[in-house]
């Protein structure tokens, strides 16, 4: 049977592929906000810091994650708004 | 079996990620692809958190609390041709966040937790591997960021040459991750390991920058692209530090994608990634080429130029970096509309590198509200100057070349430009005849139809628009 790390290294290089398919023929309308919302998603990381700061205690290691979290949260809500505000700039006029 | 229940929910928001991220490449369906793949991060934070069950929320409600005001904050802040600037910045945070996620687990499994064997051991092979080069792709991706940001809003100007970049670049990522390594496998004293992981944190913060700095404007895209796809790798890492598929799954997808959008852009722009990295778009052309003189150019005036488009009855607008420079973006859709009242068609043509990021003019033309029926890619319009009566090109220089289609040993050679010369009379609006990125002269201001309004790009168009305005009316 697969070890953990064997299924994670499966599911790493699947993504990869599905990665690469899902953006195929993008117009060059859509880069900029394509690249913003890919990285919004990127702020994923966002779910690493949750799992971390879950004592009460301040310490250094606590601090890190605490400012990991804040600035993975930016990443995360700014990113999808930032992408939200140019989409709905230009999508408006109706469809081609 | 609420164990089950988590990881279903979770296969649920990497199903939102996936239908998001499709549905985000297609026009029509972008904006609810990103508004997929946003209510599939909050269903995967809500996930984590019920698994978390009951622990202290303090610094979890503190930290997204911060996190989601500054957020939204920046954006409601910035302006729509600042957007360049604000997703490198936003990259950055992310990278930055990898690493100090990975820092953390760090610090807390091996240094706060007392323990006495190498992190290897407490954390395991694989974990402490992946925490190494989560620190060292996440930090060298905050720096890179922050510079392309400081460089796309023009603080850090030029690109300088760094000597032997390539091999300090070698050194310092391979010395970083050595480090590293050799703290995290070799070391079972606390305070020696980290301040070797310290030395990676280092020279990642170095990488960085001699990574982004030689690179010009032109090429910031593409590299804002790239960084975009290493800070969804860095994610990825920390997936495998902390045994999570769900950032496994989403990091690497953003990875890949970003990957693929880097090639996109490269294509368009008819250069390799290699020689993006290796840098120096016509770097050190601003004495040489670009001085070259120019002969036989006619300027006019705005007068004489509104006559010229108020009796055409098809005008087509290039716009460029100039405009969005000048914030000429609302004036330029006055006089499409000036135009457009005296029954002239208007049309914009976007050529698909035109600003400083692909798809940049779209978003400021759009920030002026100027009709989406009015713009048209580059691939439906090329055809169309042939039978246009007049071509205005505002603040574009390098897109509009003809030595990109005639002079094989231009450093534009190949690339697809705009064939604004087959029109019948072109006007150029741009400040000096002064070279654009690619620092090499541009023979179209040359041609005997080619008519140059010197000036500001908002000012001209103005003016422009108050001739059309002013002229005897239509019939």
């Amino acid at each position: 049977m697969m070890g953990p790390l064997l299924v994670s290294i499966y599911v790493f290089v699947l993504a990869a592929f599905l990665g690469f398919e899902l953006i195929t023929k993008v117009p060059p309308t859509l880069h900029t906000p394509l690249m913003s919302g890919a990285n919004a998603l990127s702020g994923i990381t966002v779910l690493g810091a949750l799992s971390l700061v879950t004592v009460a205690d301040p310490s250094v290691g606590v601090v890190l994650g605490t400012l990991a979290l804040v600035l993975a949260t930016i990443n995360v809500v700014g990113g999808f708004l930032v992408t939200d505000r140019m989409l709905s700039r230009f999508g408006g006029g109706g469809d081609r | 079996m609420t164990g089950d229940l988590i990881a279903l929910a979770a296969l649920a928001s990497i199903a939102l990620f996936v239908v998001g991220l499709k549905r985000l490449s297609k026009i029509r369906t972008a904006r609810s692809g990103n508004l997929l793949i946003a209510s599939g991060m909050l269903l995967a934070v809500v996930i984590t958190l019920v698994e978390q069950g009951l622990v202290d929320y303090r610094w979890i409600a503190g930290g997204l609390a911060v996190g989601a005001v500054v957020g939204v904050l920046i954006v409601v802040r910035a302006k729509a041709t600042q957007m360049p600037e604000i997703v490198a910045r936003f990259n950055g945070f992310g990278g930055a966040a990898s690493a100090l996620v990975a820092l953390a687990l760090f610090w807390l499994e091996v240094v706060e937790a007392g323990a006495d064997d190498p992190a290897a051991v407490v954390l395991g092979m694989a974990s402490a591997i992946t925490v190494s080069l989560s620190i060292l792709i996440g930090v060298t991706t905050f720096t890179g960021s922050i510079l392309a940001e400081l460089k796309l809003r023009g603080t850090v100007k030029g690109q300088p040459r760094i000597p032997l970049r390539g091999i300090l670049l070698t050194l310092l990522l391979a010395g970083g991750l050595a480090a590293g390594l050799g703290g995290l496998f070799a070391l079972a004293d606390p305070l020696t390991a980290s301040a070797l992981v310290a030395g990676l944190v280092a020279a990642s913060l170095v990488a960085g920058v001699v990574l982004v700095l030689p690179i010009g404007g032109a090429d910031m895209p593409v590299v804002i692209s790239l960084l975009n796809s290493l800070s969804g790798l860095a994610a990825a890492a920390t997936g495998f530090a902390l045994e999570n598929n769900l950032l496994i799954i989403a990091g690497t997808m953003v990875g890949a994608a970003g990957l693929i959008l880097t090639q996109i852009m490269c294509r368009a722009m008819n250069r390799s990634l290699a020689n993006v990295i290796v840098g120096g778009y016509g770097g050190d052309a601003t004495g040489g080429e670009g001085a070259e003189a120019y002969e036989s150019v006619v300027s006019s005036d705005a007068e004489e130029a509104a006559m010229v488009l108020e009796s055409a009855q098809s005008v087509i607008i290039v716009p460029g970096y100039g405009i969005a420079a000048a914030r000429g973006q609302h004036a330029v859709k006055e006089l499409a509309a000036a135009l457009g009242r005296r029954g002239v068609e208007v049309r914009f043509a976007i050529h698909p590198v035109a600003g400083r990021m692909p798809g940049h003019m779209n978003v400021v033309l759009a920030e002026a509200e100027v009709p989406y029926e009015q713009l048209f890619e580059m691939s439906e319009i090329n055809q169309d100057f042939a039978h246009t009566d007049a071509v205005i090109v505002v603040g574009a220089n390098d897109v509009v070349n003809p030595a990109a289609n005639t002079q094989p040993g231009s450093p534009i050679a190949g690339m697809p430009i705009l064939e604004v010369g087959r029109a019948r009379r072109v006007f150029v609006i741009k400040r000096s005849l002064a070279p654009g990125y690619a620092g090499i002269k541009n023979d179209l201001f040359e041609a005997d139809n080619t008519v140059m309004l010197f000036g500001d790009a908002k000012g001209v168009l103005d003016s422009l628009t108050a001739e059309v305005a002013e002229g005897a009316p239509a019939g």
